[in-house]
């Protein structure tokens, strides 16, 4: 596997160290060392609440250039539902659809038209009787890799099917190599996105191979030059090809809302999310057979590496929503068309990171240990050693990455017992000074 | 201190604290994971556990929970001083509730908790007594 690719990482020199960062880390992947953040790789899920968090923005997410494209003869965009969000009402899907083709591209194909298609696929699971239920999305990420670090026991209700960004890319490149006669590697497809997590579905696949993406370029980087060609759009093109149920995705509960079942639950905000992975593993949910969970609040609307607020960018979709609506369309006629070819190769593996050692007999030994560190600290959770907990200090010492001095209090008590000691020293004379009374 | 080849935790269960209810079954959860024990057994304990605790906290005003964690078991045991049960076979069928209406508008009182224990415990003992309380033991095996 080699070394372990996420997306978000730290700019050494905005950092500050000033640990806010540390706590809002749904897997506790941060630790501030040397007055710098540091990220514990294989632990980071991309959920991107550090970059929302970091006051000095010293979170980034790496993603590709915009001259990326220009490794590719023929140039082909999937823009993520949530792009559609990010600009003025005024401006018509087909307008947004348009520009993208004058900032470089040869071929528009929208993920929000794919996404049509993994819904459809996903009625079809849900009819299926030997499927574990409650379904869970796998249109996020995030979420896929906080159940593979966090929820393994939840690995089986996952959808095993593409995300529409995969989705998308597999047929746009299918597609156009066919009907325009191009060799497939002559075909570059650059997805749009709203955020980090995605990034790293296409950079590590893992082991579902590899990508049909061959570049993830962010809303963000590519805002300005959509919105000053939006000004140069003279002949709006007819692009549009996905109805409302495919944009609808870039809400939360868009997903779930073309299922045709009203036993969903749809939940975002990765601490939400949290919650109701909880109470499923418990299994305290009765009558829901499907789970939309979204990382982001208002789901990829709210995305990490969307220019627009969520609300803002909320109301703005509504309109394009309307519109779709208005076009008629979403009858669910294809539902035969795409049957079986979009099912997740590969597995989706259990990644144990929270694992102590490999050992058992061993990490109960740690477990012992970090439980008896853990008692002897203070529980003020302050964030001073750099760990987010003092529990985590604790499982720190005993993975061997910190000192209990670490700890300020307990430096402290060091620091007072040394004094103590140099106090007893210094009262005791060499014999031969020594003129007490004798 | 010599470190001995069991792993034991205690906790201190609330009475009637529903919004913490359930926090002792997810740090059990949480060091299960810690040591690396697969999955379905992690599932299977914290269900059972989940269960007992919230009877604890819904049917007798609170109590303790005491796991023992060996090479290839998990043993939970949870006591209260509550009301006990008195007719356990009764207690033990699906749907089975005394739960007031109140404790059934938050989300319990399913009548499912005992029989739920039952199916992810590999073993089940309770011991009951009217008056005096209960002492629930859940054993589940790693392979
Ligand atoms: N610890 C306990 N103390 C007293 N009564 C209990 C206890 N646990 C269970 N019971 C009794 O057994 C019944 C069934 O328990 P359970 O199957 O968990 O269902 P529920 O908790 O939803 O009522 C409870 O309603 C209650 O009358
Ligand atoms: S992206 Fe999410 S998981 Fe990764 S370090 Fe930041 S907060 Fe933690
Ligand atoms: S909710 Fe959407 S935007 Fe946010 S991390 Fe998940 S896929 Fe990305
Ligand atoms: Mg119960």
């Amino acid at each position: 596997m080699g070394t372990y690719f996420h997306s978000v990482n730290l700019d050494e020199e905005k950092c500050r160290g000033c640990t806010n960062c540390i706590k809002r880390c749904p897997t506790e992947a941060i630790r501030v060392r040397k007055s710098k953040a540091r990220i514990i790789n294989e632990r980071c899920i991309d959920c991107g609440e550090c970059i929302r968090v970091c006051p000095y923005h010293a979170k980034k997410a790496i993603s590709d250039p915009f001259d990326i494209v220009n490794t590719f003869k023929y140039k082909v965009v999937i823009p993520a539902p949530s792009l559609y969000g990010q600009f003025k009402a005024v401006y018509s899907r087909n307008h947004i659809l348009t520009a993208l083709k004058i900032i470089g591209f040869d071929e528009v194909y929208e993920v929000a038209k794919a996404a049509e298609i993994v819904s459809s696929a996903t009625r079809k699971l849900m009819k299926k009787s030997d499927v574990k239920k409650p379904l869970i999305s796998s249109a996020c990420p995030a979420v896929v890799k906080l159940i593979q670090v966090r929820y393994p026991s939840l690995i089986e209700n996952i959808v095993k099917l593409e995300s529409p960004m995969e989705v998308a890319a597999k047929v746009a490149k299918m597609e156009i190599a066919e009907s325009k006669n191009i060799a497939p590697e002559d075909i570059g497809v650059f997805f749009i996105t709203p955020c980090a997590a995605k990034v790293t579905s296409v950079k590590a696949r893992y082991e579902n191979g590899s990508s049909f993406v061959d570049g993830v370029i962010s809303i963000k980087d590519v805002y300005l030059k959509i919105l000053s060609s939006l000004g140069k759009v003279r002949n709006i093109e007819d692009l549009e090809q996905a109805g409302f149920e495919g944009i609808r995705w870039a809400n939360s509960g868009g997903e779930s809302l073309a299922l045709e079942t009203e036993k969903f639950l749809a939940v975002d905000g990765i601490h939400n999310v949290i919650t109701i992975l909880e109470e499923v593993e418990n299994d305290r949910l009765e009558d829901v057979e499907f789970i939309e969970a979204l990382s982001c609040v208002g789901g990829c609307l709210g995305g990490p590496l969307t220019v627009e607020n969520v609300y803002v960018a909320k109301t703005r979709l509504k309109k394009h929503l309307d519109a779709a609506k208005a076009k008629g369309s979403d009858v669910h006629e294809d539902e035969k068309e795409y049957s079986g070819d979009f099912a997740l190769t590969g597995n989706v593996e259990c990644k144990p990171v929270m694992k102590l050692d490999i050992d058992l007999a061993k990490a109960m030994k740690k477990l012992e240990t970090l439980e008896l560190i853990n008692k002897e600290l203070p529980g003020l959770d302050c964030g001073a050693c750099g760990a987010p907990s003092c529990r985590a200090l604790a499982e720190d010492i005993v993975r061997g990455n910190a000192n209990e001095t670490d700890c300020i209090f307990k430096l402290r008590e060091k620091v007072r017992q040394l004094a103590v000691q140099m106090m007893e020293l210094e009262a005791k004379m060499p014999p031969v000074l020594d003129k007490g009374i004798g | 201190m010599g470190l001995s080849n069991v792993l034991k935790l205690h906790f201190d269960i609330p009475a009637n604290d529903f919004v913490s209810a359930g926090e002792a079954s997810s740090s059990v959860k949480k060091t299960l994971s810690q040591l690396g024990i697969a999955p379905q057994v992690i599932k299977k304990s914290a269900i059972a556990m989940y269960e007992a605790e919230i009877n604890a906290v819904i049917h007798a005003n609170g109590g303790t929970a005491d796991i023992e964690i060996d090479q290839d078991k998990v043993i939970i045991k949870i006591q209260d001083e509550g009301p006990g049960i008195p007719d356990l076979d009764l207690a033990m069928q699906e749907g089975f509730s005394t739960a007031p209406d109140t404790v059934r508008q938050m989300g319990f009182g399913a009548g499912m908790g005992l029989p739920n224990m039952k199916r992810y415990a590999d073993e089940l003992k309770i011991n009951t007594e009217v008056g005096r309380g209960t002492t629930v033991i859940i054993r589940v095996n790693f392979a």
